[in-house]
């Protein structure tokens, strides 16, 4: 494989497999089922702490 | 029994190679390094014989495990008062340096105490000594906090900390000998990038081991910071210091690439060590501390992973704005400036996420000063990823590009985020990891907060106009086309800038001597009687019922 083919890879698919990889994962904490996960993780680090 | 007499064989022998191979240097900075590395191992060698456990030996009881009901905390320790002491040496070299620029005669005419000698040494003390350290001792403390597990591997989590120190040390002795790869931010050469990245790997699983065996379903988004910042570091430091040693005995070696390509390598390493080190690493700390500090959780989870992904996915290709008007192809110039403009809006994303945890509870913004630090550390963060992209667009960097701005726009985000931060987290361990009721002083901690705020403004606000002014004097044409001024025109003309500065840093190291005065006090047990940073408003005169006014 040479550079030339490696640069038009990246700019294709490449860049296409990105950009739909990304979305998925910034979509992902926004389905609604996620509401609760997303409130339990959040107050995790204060559940029975010893340190107050 | 065995064991021990192989550990101590193994460090003597690491002793006795290290002292062959000072006797075979090529050159004297390797043998002082050599004789370094053997006088480490020689003192681990002793801590290994000191610290057996003779009497357990003898009995010929098997090792016991640490106590799993407790989290390990001494590396913790241990790495907290690294970072005051790496702290105050970076900060000071700093101030010096800032100095030798307004008084070139601070250079002593002496090659150890030139600038160039120097600036590394500051450079590097400040985000890898300091900001390193305290990212080492925090990711230890909250990965075991928020996984609810006892460190892995115990004895590799202290060789992470001493492994470390050595680096520094190295590194900061190799600087001052003038040993360099010339590559900002990775000038450290061969043999010490080789140890760095034996410690590096150790950190990773020491971290990783913490995680798999955690005792929480979910893995906190703060550890997601912490975990994707050792991972790229790991990857930048290994490509970027890809080089062929000229000696095996000594301290020169050659990059693997050169030219345009050498150039994008080191600057793809170099923004990305601001994005992950002093970034992604720093913003694992914000969404711990800041939620804890303020008693609440963070405004939301899930703008907290949506800023991670988006950090990861951008901040990679933002390097060759550095390198905007070069060789470097212009396609490329102009994919790191969009990226960089791009980056623009996850950055204030998290920055709006950590401001806004403290939504119903502003008031301890004056009731805390650590609140304080971290708020302050906050609209640094912001300011300075506001600042970052602008620049990075082709036009305003023909103007600012090998100025001060850059400078300044650097401090503003090393003293103003990573410094503040730092500052908030510290002081928000250093009574937890020493069992203290709390801090010495909290009005302290109130005068360290306003000198660093005030000396920040005075650093950036002097360095904008240094910048801005010495990019209009260079590019300055007169009518018959040639340049008006002369370049150490330009240089006069910055020094009253830089006595503001220097007058900056000072307030900033000065705040940081009153940290650690905190601090020490704290560790001795001792709490200053003071006046409390808030009062309850009482006036127990008019606190009756109005008495009934007879008629007249």
């Amino acid at each position: 494989m040479t550079y030339d083919d490696l640069r038009h890879f990246a700019d294709s698919w490449g860049l296409v497999v990105m950009a739909v990889v990304f979305l998925i994962l910034i979509a992902w904490p926004l389905r609604g089922s996620a509401r609760q996960r997303n409130r339990d993780a959040a107050n995790m680090i204060f559940r029975d702490d010893e340190h107050g | 029994m065995d064991t021990l007499v192989a550990k101590a064989g193994g460090w003597l022998a690491l002793t006795l190679l290290a002292l062959v191979m000072a006797a075979l240097a090529v050159d004297a900075p390797f043998a002082v390094h050599m004789l370094i590395v053997a006088l480490a191992s020689f003192m681990a060698l002793w801590a290994t014989l000191m610290r057996a456990d003779y009497q357990r030996i003898a009995r010929g009881l098997l090792r016991m495990p640490g106590n799993e009901g407790v989290y390990d905390d001494d590396p913790i320790r241990w790495g907290v008062l690294a970072t005051l002491f790496w702290g105050v040496a970076g900060m000071a070299a700093g101030l010096y340096i800032a100095l030798q620029l307004a008084f070139p005669a601070l250079n002593l005419g002496f090659e150890y105490t030139t600038f160039g000698r120097l600036r590394p040494l500051h450079t590097s003390a400040v985000i890898f000594a300091f900001g390193g350290n305290a990212l080492i001792a925090t990711s230890f403390y909250v990965v075991q906090r928020t996984c609810r597990a006892r460190l892995a591997f115990p004895t590799l989590a202290r060789f992470v900390f001493w492994g470390y120190q050595l680096f520094i040390v190295l590194a900061a002795t190799g600087y001052l000998m003038g040993v360099t790869e010339a590559k900002e931010y990775a000038e450290p050469e061969w043999y010490v990038d080789l140890w760095l990245t034996i410690v590096w790997v150790a950190y990773l699983v020491v971290f990783a081991g913490t995680i798999v065996k955690r005792r929480e379903p979910h893995i906190y988004v703060a550890n997601w910071f912490y975990l994707s910042f050792i991972l790229t570091i790991a990857m930048l430091h290994l490509v970027n210091n890809l080089s062929m040693p000229a000696s095996l005995f000594g301290s020169k070696s050659y990059a693997a690439f050169a030219g345009v390509q050498d150039a994008l390598t080191q600057w793809w390493y170099g923004h990305n060590a601001v994005g992950f080190f002093l970034t992604a690493g720093f913003l694992a700390m914000m969404y711990y501390f800041v939620p804890k500090q303020a008693e609440r959780p963070v405004y939301s989870y899930r703008l907290s992973i949506i800023h991670f992904w988006s950090l990861i996915f951008l901040y990679i290709w933002a390097g060759p704005h550095h390198l905007h008007y070069t060789a470097l192809p212009d396609w490329a110039q102009t994919l790191g400036m969009v990226f960089s403009v791009m980056l623009w809006m996850p950055s204030w994303g998290g920055m709006i996420n950590g401001l806004m945890t403290l939504n119903g509870a502003w008031d301890k913004i004056r009731t805390d000063p650590i609140i304080r630090m971290m708020v302050m550390a906050l609209a640094f963060y912001g300011m300075s990823t506001f600042e970052g992209p602008m620049m990075s667009i082709k036009w305003v960097n023909s103007m600012s590009h090998y100025t001060d701005w850059t400078i300044g726009h650097v401090h503003s985000g090393a003293l103003g985020w990573n410094g503040m931060i730092t500052f908030a987290c510290v002081y928000y361990l250093v009574p937890r990891l020493w069992g203290r009721e709390r801090l010495y002083s909290l009005r302290m901690v109130n005068w360290h907060f306003w000198l660093a705020t005030v000396g920040i403004v005075f650093y950036a606000a002097s360095m904008w106009v240094a910048g801005i002014m010495q990019g209009l004097m260079w590019r300055e044409y007169g009518a018959d086309g040639y340049l008006v001024y002369s370049f150490a025109e330009s240089v006069a003309a910055m020094h009253p800038m830089y006595l503001i500065r220097a007058a900056g840093g000072a307030m900033y190291l000065a705040g940081f001597l009153i940290m650690i005065v905190n601090v020490w006090a704290t560790l001795g047990a001792k709490v200053r009687a003071e006046k409390p940073m808030t009062e309850t408003p009482y006036n127990a005169a008019a606190d009756r019922p109005l008495a009934p006014v007879p008629a007249e």
